[in-house]
């Protein structure tokens, strides 16, 4: 499995061109803030639309300009975790895990509950609302809550970034622990440089909205 | 209270029963036309939305019997839509208690639209984008997101909404008149007893009853705001 990304968008003034592959394993998109990196995500996961290029999954095209393919965001299976955890504040911490796995197809599953829910430890916060979590909790069920939709990749926009030192340390080994279990490219953006250094196989470096460096 | 219910004539149980039909109906109608009104002002941005909420708040603003003038004038049995309403389905709602219905859904569409209004607006749109990168579809992030944390809202509306129906006057009265055990809700049979000597009494009676209706709505709709401020908060 990997995934190919080659798009242009235009934002104002501001023009974004990024071409890259994504191979399993984590792969951050490093760059200061504006560089762009959002936007990309947004425009993999079918939030935004590219003014043209073309974005696909193992063989499997979500956006293709030349060919007029533009999958809807429900249609891309591409997880995707958010700075803010975005759990839906009216259900438990169980229906927020199940939400996109009920979803999924039974032949395209692959996350099974228990195992994920096991995983990321939050077992104990099945009945709870998620107002009642502090943010690493709520981000851990968020984490879960994209994992169980069965994914073909994962998309992380800066998942500690709005998280205290102490939080961050308390994730850092979920996180770990998922990219070394899931089989599927994960793209984590972020401006730290010690969660590169911690958690990424691979770097792209981006800057000004142009691909400043792969390594 | 209950001493004051024991004590009412069949006349003023029959204008209380015929207020709450009316105020019953009247949001039940207005409910989903109020919703997709309330939805599209709090969503969608087009040109001329100003002239759409114009034409939804102004009720509020019109003279009531201006309003009343202008259903008796569409809807009348003469009218564009009365009269087409007679010819083909053999409909008249003019001086008929579904015309009061009417009226009254009318008097009361504002209020039910800024109620779900404000609580659409509330609902937080970065948690339609989750669910939909989790598999839903529109429909299913709108049933199972944007529906529910807007609730608070749809039913302070809809309280909001049958106590206004439930004693509606002004533009009642021009479109659809007095006439007893038809059109002659609450207000009406109060207006209509203080025309009489010796009326007093259950005008008082009516009048209390129209007070602790008021009062419990107001009540109601306010503590269903504030459940949406504070899960706006959470």
């Amino acid at each position: 499995m990997s995934f190919d990304v080659d798009i242009e968008a235009r934002r104002g003034d501001f023009t974004i061109t990024a071409a890259f592959q994504v191979a399993p394993g984590l792969t951050a998109l490093f760059g200061p803030s504006g560089a762009g990196k959002t936007s990309i995500l947004n425009m993999i996961a079918g939030v935004v639309t590219p003014s043209q290029g073309r974005i696909a999954v193992d063989g499997h095209v979500l956006f293709d300009s030349a060919a007029k393919v533009d999958l809807k965001p429900n249609h891309r299976r591409v997880g995707y975790i958010f700075q803010d955890a975005r759990l839906f504040p009216h259900m438990s911490v169980e229906a927020n895990l199940l939400y996109g796995h009920k979803l999924t197809d039974g032949a395209a599953r692959y996350a099974a509950p228990d195992h994920v829910i096991e995983l990321l430890g939050i077992a104990e916060l099945l009945d709870r609302r998620p107002a009642s979590l502090s943010g690493g909790e709520q981000q851990r069920v968020a984490i879960g809550r994209a994992i169980l939709s069965s994914p073909r990749l994962l998309l992380m926009d800066e998942p500690l970034a709005s998280l205290d030192d102490a939080r961050k340390q308390e994730i850092l080994p979920y996180i770990e622990r998922l990219r070394d279990d899931v089989k599927i490219p994960i793209l984590y953006v972020t401006h730290a440089r010690a969660e590169v250094d911690r958690l990424a196989g691979a770097v792209i470096t981006l800057e000004k909205g142009r691909v400043a460096s792969v390594k | 209270m209950g001493a004051l219910l024991f004590e009412m004539s069949p006349a003023e149980w029959e204008a209380v029963s015929l207020s709450l039909k009316v105020g019953l109906w009247s949001t039940l109608l207005s409910l989903p036309l109020g919703f997709c009104l309330a939805y599209v002002l709090a969503r969608v941005h087009f040109p001329l939305k100003s002239l759409l909420s114009g034409f939804v708040y102004m009720p509020l603003v019109l003279p009531p019997v201006v309003t009343g003038l202008i259903l008796l004038l569409l809807f009348g049995t003469r009218g564009p839509i009365g009269g087409f309403l007679q010819d083909t389905l053999g409909i008249v709602i003019a001086f008929k208690w579904e015309g009061a219905a009417l009226a009254a859904a009318i008097m009361g569409l504002p209020l039910m639209v800024r109620a779900m209004r404000l609580s659409i607006e509330a609902v937080d749109q970065r948690l339609e984008v989750a669910a939909r990168t989790l598999g839903a579809g529109w429909w299913w992030s709108f049933l199972t997101v944007t529906l529910p944390l807007s609730l608070p809202g749809i039913i302070a509306g809809a309280i909001l909404s049958f106590a206004k129906s439930f004693g509606e006057f002004g533009a009642t009265i021009t479109f659809v008149s007095n006439i007893p055990g038809e059109t002659r809700t609450l207000p009406i049979a109060i207006y209509s007893f203080l025309q009489a000597p010796g009326g007093e009494g259950p005008a008082i009676r009516l009048a209390v009853l129209s007070v602790a209706v008021s009062m419990v709505a107001i009540i109601g709709s306010e503590w269903m705001e504030r459940r949406i401020v504070n899960r706006a908060k959470a």
